[in-house]
């Protein structure tokens, strides 16, 4: 179906089941519970689980099968949160002219940097990227400033024209929608002890990122995947046998680019609002490191690692001393305070230590990512039972 | 005339800092084919040296002073630090003003080990590894570094300054123009080129240096002369661990040490080393001073004004540039990291 075999076929409905039950996945624990800090199916967090993890699937079309290390998608992603938001500032509030916007100025960015960068290989394209992605991010910092409103950020304003609007009536600042449809509302279903919150917002991104992962599966199935991955494993021999492959790998560059556009062009729609920041060399870094951590050229790797570093920043940095303290009062006094000093050093303010030792751990004991520890772990229950079905498709 | 020659001087400050980290970097990459993303937490580590230097020597006791009362008519305490009460105020006195340079006697010892733990404990395990490996290891490794010396000296930069004869600045007199710099820079410059004299003597001069280069142009051969190239790459790893510490010890007095210095000059230090030319050790440092230079020529009021923003972005764009027109960078090998 699709144009996809069977088994792909199952895999892609695995993948939209999982993003459409998101909010009753993410939500295991009741919300009176003492776990219920662990619970990440709120909109702001849901919606950046698909919004990063959109990027990452991009991201890896670049990296994952061709091989070309790129340090400064950021720049993309922030090219097109701009956009968005000047098409929410000129044209209307409805978020499908923004995305759109913001995918095709940062695929025409990416057509003009990945032409320039992709003349060289190895770390000098790192570098090259790196050094275009960081002028973006001065420039716009300082000379730019009319356009993107500098150290600010670029915001919605009452006075901006919205041609296609109606005029406002209310003096509070219009939100994004898709055709009257808010992306800030949501709908809560109690059931018993648990609240599950279904916003409009992550369902728009959900719907978005399950496309952009249906392309990326087609792309990696198909011919021009094949292309790519040749060109990973040995490009000298791919251009001895006559091929021309920088057109191949300018149009990885530039898919990628577009997924980062619409990334940013997202980030604006759920929340209108640009700023420079995330066009500096760590937003890239993040990206880097999301695939590598899930599983780099695997297909859900980049989206397992982009979830993982998000929650570790969202869940991990809200944990206070209190909450610890409420955690561990089973414990005699002194021993209490010795647990929750140790465990205050790994969360809150210091939650990139956890951060910083998982990558460590990940790397030194799972080499190929968060991908190759399920099949490890599918494998094991394999072994046990040699008829079971694998936990973890393939790729 | 005069402005221009001030910034030569400038670049010349920040580019000597440009230098030695990137001359480490490419030393760790020349010997054990790493590419090491820690080495920016490296210099960071050198700064904090210099700061435990202060706080040890500022360590005080009180001492009730009967000469001094506060406005109740009680004898006040007065904090007295030990090195005063040992030694006097003289020598004491000495001890506390310049800490910061003293602070590299300890910061050689502390920084090779440091580096020898780095190599021993983890980077070993990484020489086999693919380049993406390495860097998301040696940047977790960066962070908890981070997070480590944030946690024992907070988040907020700690001004540690130059000896107090070296803090303003000198009038000179050269070619016939009055300049007046700060010589702390100077002293800075002068350091980091006797700092990088130093190193390639001991690769030119030494035996040792001799048994490193030829380990660095072919590993396998000297291995089967039976030289033992791991254990003396090891000891490189802790001498580029020990320059980026001394970078750091004597930058303090330019910039106060905070915990995320070490980022901020990593990236900028991986541009020098690349604009150099992977695995040249001399790329990296001519690069180094190159960068450095245009920086400072860029920050001028008539070249702001002629480009507008070209301060902020002279180093990538002239980066571009030079890789560019020079696919292996000013003094680069053929086929290092090109795959």
């Amino acid at each position: 179906m699709f144009g996809l075999s069977q088994k792909d076929t199952r895999f892609l409905f695995i993948v939209i089941a999982l993003t459409l039950l998101t909010p009753f996945l993410l939500n295991p624990f009741p919300t009176d519970s003492a776990l219920a800090q662990f619970n990440a199916g709120y909109p702001a967090l849901m919606q950046r689980f698909a919004i990063y993890g959109l990027m990452a699937i991009g991201f890896n079309i670049l990296f994952g099968l061709t091989g070309y290390l790129s340090f400064g998608h950021a720049a993309f992603l922030g090219i097109g949160s701009y956009a968005a938001v000047w098409m929410f500032k000129l044209l209307s509030m409805n978020v499908l002219p923004a995305i759109i916007l913001a995918t095709l100025l940062a695929g025409l960015f990416a057509l003009v940097i990945g032409y320039i960068s992709l003349r060289r290989s190895g770390i000098y394209f790192s570098i090259l990227t790196l050094a275009f992605a960081e002028m973006s991010y001065r420039l716009a910092y300082s000379v730019f400033t009319p356009i993107t409103n500098g150290e600010t950020g670029l915001q919605l304003n009452l006075k901006d024209p919205r041609i296609l609007d109606a005029a406002p009536t209310s003096a509070s600042l219009p939100v994004p929608s898709l055709f009257g449809l808010e992306m800030n509302s949501s709908w809560t279903l109690d059931l018993g002890p648990w609240d599950f919150t279904f916003n409009v917002g992550y369902y728009f991104c959900a719907v978005v990122a399950i496309l952009g992962f249906y392309l990326s599966l087609r792309i990696f199935r198909s011919p021009f995947g094949l292309m790519l991955r040749a060109i990973k494993s040995n490009q000298n021999r791919l251009n001895y046998t006559g091929l021309n492959s920088r057109p191949y790998t300018l149009a990885a560059f530039v898919i990628s680019g577009m997924y980062a556009g619409l990334a940013g062009g997202l980030l604006a729609a759920m929340d209108p609002l640009a700023g420079a920041e995330r066009m500096q060399w760590t937003a890239s870094g993040e990206v880097v490191l999301m695939t590598i951590m899930g599983g780099v050229g695997t297909l859900m790797g980049p989206v397992l690692g982009a979830g993982f570093i998000k929650y570790a920043e969202n869940i991990f940095s809200k944990i206070n001393e209190s909450i610890l303290h409420s955690w561990f009062s089973w414990l005699p006094d002194g021993l209490e305070d010795a647990v929750v000093w140790v465990f205050a050093r790994f969360v809150g303010e210091g939650w990139h230590l956890t951060l910083g030792l998982m990558f460590m751990i990940i790397v030194i004991a799972l080499p190929g990512g968060l991908v190759e520890g399920g099949q490890r772990i599918a494998r094991l229950f394999r072994r046990k039972s040699e008829d079971a079905p694998s936990a973890t498709p393939a790729e | 005339m005069d402005a221009l020659f001030l910034q030569i001087l400038n670049g010349l400050e920040k580019g000597g800092a440009y230098a030695l980290i990137a001359m480490g970097l490419t030393l760790i990459f020349g010997t054990l084919g790493v590419v090491n993303f820690a080495h920016g937490a490296l210099f960071m580590i050198g700064a904090f040296v210099a700061v435990t230097m202060q706080r040890i020597f500022n360590f005080s006791l009180e001492i009730v002073d009967a000469t001094q009362k506060d406005f109740l008519g009680n004898p006040l305490k007065v904090k007295v630090p030990y090195v005063i009460e040992w030694f006097g105020d003289g020598f004491g006195g000495f001890l506390i003003d310049w800490s910061v340079p003293l602070a590299i006697l300890l910061a050689i010892p502390v920084m090779m080990l440091v580096g020898f733990v780095m190599e021993r404990g983890l980077i070993k395990h990484f020489y086999k590894r693919p380049h993406a490996d390495q860097i998301l290891v040696t940047f977790g490794l960066a962070i908890v570094l981070q997070e480590i010396v944030k946690y024992f000296f907070g988040a907020n930069p700690i001004p540690t300054p130059a000896p107090s004869d070296y803090r303003g600045t000198i009038e000179m007199a050269i070619f016939g123009l009055n300049l007046s710099y700060p010589v702390w820079r100077l002293i800075y410059f002068f350091f980091s080129a006797a700092v990088i004299a130093a190193v390639f003597a001991f690769l030119q001069f030494t035996t040792f240096g001799m048994v490193v280069r030829a380990g660095m142009a072919d590993r396998e051969t000297v291995g089967l002369l039976g030289i033992d190239i791991d254990r003396r790459f090891t000891l490189m790893f802790g001498i580029a661990a020990a320059v980026a510490g001394l970078a750091g010890v004597m930058y303090t007095p330019i910039l106060s040490p905070n915990y995320h210095m070490g980022m901020d000059f990593l990236v900028l230090s991986f541009v020098v080393v690349v604009v150099g030319g992977m695995g040249s050790l001399s790329g990296a440092v001519a690069a180094g001073f190159l960068l450095g230079i245009l920086q400072a020529f860029a920050s001028m009021n008539e070249v702001k004004s002629l480009i507008p923003g070209i301060d902020q972005i002279i180093i990538y764009l002239v980066a571009i540039v030079i890789l560019l027109t020079r696919p292996r960078g000013l003094l680069g090998r053929k086929g290092v990291m090109e795959d």
